[in-house]
């Protein structure tokens, strides 16, 4: 793929929350002690009647905006994946998911995206937790542009929500103005002989890892579920009705997570063939990003040599 | 009829009807319901703006219980101030209930919020305050939120506690059950949490001790607190365990269970 412009997914998040926030003074952003990592830092400073403060305490966080959002606010509170919701996952089941109330968790450094930090703070979990809290809404935005729409898409809407972006620079996939809308994945290439099925920053490597493979002729497509729940599921039927094989690629353990949904889709019915790429039961460790990516088998020619295996079995 | 003769009326009725429904239930939790009714019915019968018309009215005052386990206190006050049947207090903890065995806002509409599992309450309540506060409401419209004194082992309360002093929350009032019991033991046994007043003093709050069994102390401490409008008041009730049934005051064995047909037909001649 052609190499595009590289930009944060948390800052396209924040900028687009930060015009919902000028255009509805009902949007309330919380923050643990993280408004810079979170690109928050703006909205504290332009509107901080609309912003709060809560420090180092992602339980009380949540309990605030339940609160806050019990009045009549949407709020979106900012953490990292492993502290909101691993951290704090009763009371987001309790105070905004069986209380029904539209609180926005918003989480970034997830994945090994805080490479250096280690494995305490490396959230492989987190869709796992979070998908099987009922009511509750699951997001991973692919680039800038797609988690700049989705933060005025979420101040329209009255779902408890989980967002989990990776830190770091990603290649712009879409354009900037694209539209988001909870629910639909995204065919983002087009090909006739498998289906690689990821969601979150993991599309900009699966894009990449396609067109290797396309030198090995294995033609493969790609489609991005920036929604992880509630699953489009009408697309990986179609999707495994069509090719018979379908790999998942996430930065999460293979348990509980996004591939994890898709294997109860289709086994379910037994449509297709399916090898899933992500963390085998492991923890991460301190190193680079791209290292970590490697040693557990998320980079480029990893999932290559992973694919390419499937394919002969 | 003097406003607490009015409320010790209603007071013996609230707990005739939380011993009914508990041992209609058959589980529960009888002490610290038996403790609050003086503090719930104050609030309903004396304290709370609200509209018996509208439960959403948007000029109501919000109350709500962060030691959940305690609802059947709350569900037979909203009963005793004709918000919902009598007859429907039969109904706790069955299938298909309005009335669950601790509260979720979704299923009844007079109720603020969920709750159950401990030390949530207070940031809740705090949210709200902090909403009503920055939409210019603050010196209008009240938040009380009520909490077990074992509750307040949970590090989330003190989280709560420690924010609700920073943003200032002059319209957020907690009322500590202070019964000196939890589910496994006397509290100050268990995970002593003396000086509790100083404690939350130190926090940046006002704090007041009273007798939680006493109308005129409930509706004096009430008083203060409204006045005092640059931080919020914690109100230390004492109160006694299981209040009303002399066998059974102070005793934590009750603190997480029903009593019997036999029992409650015993000690309702006595209450």
């Amino acid at each position: 793929m052609a190499k595009s412009t590289l930009r944060e997914i948390r800052h396209g998040f924040a900028d687009g929350l930060l015009e919902a926030a000028r255009a509805d003074s009902n949007v309330y952003v919380l923050s643990a002690d993280l408004s810079s990592s979170l690109g928050f830092d703006k909205i504290a400073a332009e509107l901080p009647n609309q912003y709060v403060e809560v420090g180092v305490a992602e339980q009380n966080m949540i309990c605030v905006a339940s609160g806050l959002a019990h009045m009549g606010k949407t709020a979106f509170a900012g953490s990292y994946s492993m502290f909101s919701p691993c951290r704090n996952w009763e009371q987001i089941r309790t105070t905004v998911c069986l209380n029904r109330q539209p609180v926005k968790i918003i989480s970034s450094h997830s994945g090994f995206s805080d490479a250096s930090d280690g494995a305490t703070h490396q959230a492989l979990e987190d869709i796992a937790l979070a998908r099987v809290l009922p009511e509750l809404v699951v997001l991973s935005p692919a680039d800038y542009a797609e988690a700049r729409a989705m933060a005025p898409a979420l101040a329209k809407d009255r779902r408890p929500t989980y967002v989990r972006m990776q830190r770091g620079k990603f290649p712009d996939i879409f354009p900037d103005g694209i539209e988001f809308k909870i629910g639909p994945a995204r065919h983002i290439r087009d090909g006739k002989d498998v289906v690689i099925f990821t969601t979150g920053s993991m599309a900009s490597t699966v894009l990449d890892a396609a067109e290797i493979l396309e030198k090995s002729k294995i033609s493969a497509a790609v489609v991005h579920f920036p929604t992880i729940k509630p699953l489009d599921e009408k697309t990986v039927r179609e999707m495994a009705s069509k090719y018979g094989r379908i790999i998942t690629v996430e930065e999460h353990q293979i348990a509980g997570g996004f591939g994890s949904a898709i294997a109860e889709t289709i086994a379910e019915k037994q449509l297709a063939r399916l090898c899933r790429i992500g963390v085998r039961d492991s923890f991460g460790e301190s190193g680079s990003y791209e290292e970590l990516l490697k040693k557990h088998g998320l980079d480029t020619k990893s999932i290559v040599a992973q694919i390419k295996k499937f394919m002969l079995e | 009829m003097s406003e607490i003769t009015r409320l010790e009326k209603h007071a013996a009725s609230v707990r005739r009807g939380v011993l009914s429904m508990l041992a209609t239930a058959g589980s529960g939790h009888t002490a610290g319901s038996l403790g609050l009714v003086e503090v719930v019915t104050a609030m309903y019968g004396a304290v709370l703006k609200f509209n018996p018309k509208n439960p959403h009215d948007s000029r109501r005052d919000l109350f709500m219980l962060s030691n959940g386990h305690v609802a059947p206190v709350l569900y037979a006050t909203l009963a005793e101030f004709g918000l919902i049947l009598k007859s429907e207090l039969r109904t706790l903890r069955k299938l298909g209930t309005r009335l669950q065995g601790h509260p979720e806002r979704t299923k009844l509409a007079w109720l603020e919020t969920t709750s159950g599992p401990l030390g949530e309450g207070i940031g809740q309540a705090a949210g709200m305050a902090l909403a009503i506060k920055r939409d210019g409401q603050a010196l209008k419209r009240f938040v009380y939120v009520v909490t077990g004194d074992g509750e307040l082992d949970e590090g989330n309360a003190w989280e709560s506690i420690m924010f609700a002093a920073d943003q200032r929350l002059g319209n957020l009032i907690m009322i500590v059950d202070r019964n000196g019991i939890q589910l496994s033991g006397d509290t100050e046994n268990v995970m002593p949490l003396e000086n509790l007043s100083e404690k939350i003093a130190s926090f940046g709050w006002n704090v007041q001790e009273i007798n939680g069994n006493s109308f005129e102390d409930i509706l004096n401490a009430v008083k203060i607190a409204h006045d005092i409008t640059d931080r919020p008041t914690a109100i230390i009730a004492h109160t006694t365990a299981g209040k009303g049934v002399e066998e059974i005051e102070g005793d934590w064995h009750w603190h997480g269970k029903a009593p019997s047909k036999e029992q409650e037909a015993k000690w309702l001649k006595v209450l």
